[in-house]
């Protein structure tokens, strides 16, 4: 899933400072699977906003909404017997829900409540980690199911550094190499040999390197 | 200022400060009444949401009271509401506000005396803090109409 974080409070309320009608539009998916941008997390940055500006003596309109999915037009849509209502629109989605609504409501100023992190994996609850980088050629058929792209943090392709130290990577010892993950999964599963195949200079284009990317299914296109 | 009266509401486990404050009543210990006791099934019902919307509409203060550590009767009730509580002040902190508005207390269901002397403390400290800066807003907003 693609993780988020709730941007700080005072960056979130300065955002706001001109405005006195809030739209506030969490998402159901990603981000509330990460517990940034739901619909408990709306309710709690509406109240936190309602707290600040009730102890400047100011009264500020929020109106929560959270929709299925904000990076679908579709669903953006239901906005539309609210935007006019409102000064300002503030998203809790990822930067695609943000854009989404920005390309809709041409004349809505749009600000994020998050930042958007990483497409990563839960690993237990109230933890996530990144595991994708979105490179467009995927190679964790060979890399054992680990990504080296994403979990080293050189995107070494072809073996660890020189830095690897008691199996963690040199930036810091909370750290796992990914060469070394991926090594000793090579071994459990008895196909170590696979690690002696050289890979190419990867190709960078499908990853981003040739500019913003697009998917077009002509089946689905209608 | 000194002299107020704050308006504070504490949640209470049914399983154990509810009782608490029961068997305070029945032993004839008296605590302020300025603590509002509203009973949950278990503290860890008590979400982050509804801190907020006690401070929201006037309160001064807000305390969650749960059964002592390890004894929930749903296991990590009180556990949970303890990270709700920590959750809450990061906000309050991240607003600029004192986080010791909100706290959260553990006590067992034979405790009246400590849910008396909690329910003191807890309003003397928020005495000492003020009312709910949200009653900062209405002066300003008096003092121009
Ligand atoms: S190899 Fe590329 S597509 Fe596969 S997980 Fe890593 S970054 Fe993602
Ligand atoms: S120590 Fe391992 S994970 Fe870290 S940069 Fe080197 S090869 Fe990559």
């Amino acid at each position: 899933m693609i993780t988020a974080e709730q941007k700080p409070m005072q960056e979130i309320i300065q955002y706001l400072a001109p405005y006195s009608k809030i739209l506030l539009v969490g998402c159901n998916e990603c981000v509330t699977v990460c517990a940034a941008g739901g619909r408990k997390e709306v309710g709690l940055l509406a109240s936190a906003l309602h707290l600040n500006s009730l102890k400047q003596g100011k009264t500020i309109d929020i109106k929560e909404i959270t929709l299925e999915r904000q990076c679908d037009p579709e669903y953006v849509e239901e906005l539309t017997s609210y935007i006019d209502a409102a000064d300002a629109v503030l998203s809790m989605s990822c930067g695609c829900g943000v854009q989404t609504i920005a390309t809709r409501f041409k004349q809505a100023h749009v600000y994020p409540a998050v930042n958007t992190k990483f497409m990563g994996a839960s690993l237990s609850q109230g933890v996530w980690a990144e595991r994708c980088q979105g490179c467009g050629d995927c190679m964790l058929g060979i890399t054992a199911g680990i990504c080296p792209v994403s979990r080293c943090s050189k995107s070494l392709l072809n073996g660890p550094c020189g830095g690897t130290s008691n199996g963690q990577c040199e930036i810091g010892p909370e750290t796992d190499c990914a060469w070394r993950l991926i090594w000793e999964r090579l071994k459990e599963l008895g196909i170590e040999g696979r690690y002696e195949a050289l890979v190419d200079a990867k190709d960078w284009r499908p990853a981003g390197g040739a500019g913003p990317r697009k998917i077009i299914r002509e089946d689905l296109a209608l | 200022m000194e002299n107020y009266e704050p308006e504070i509401v504490a949640f209470c486990c049914h399983y154990c400060a509810y009782t608490a404050a029961d068997m305070a009543g029945s032993k004839r210990i008296s605590y302020p009444a300025n603590v509002k006791i509203i009973r949950v099934p278990c503290t860890g019902k008590v979400d982050a949401i509804h801190i907020m919307k006690a401070l929201e509409k006037g309160a001064d203060g807000v305390y969650v009271a749960g059964c002592l550590e390890g004894d929930c009767h749903f296991k990590t009730g009180n556990a949970r509401a303890r990270l709700r509580v920590a959750r809450v002040q990061k906000i309050l902190e991240d607003l600029g506000w004192e986080k010791e508005r909100v706290a959260m207390i553990n006590m067992s269901a034979g405790m009246g005396e400590r849910f008396a002397k909690t329910a003191f403390e807890f309003t003397e400290k928020i005495k000492s803090l003020g009312p709910n800066p949200i009653s900062q807003g209405k002066i300003e907003v008096q003092a121009v109409s």
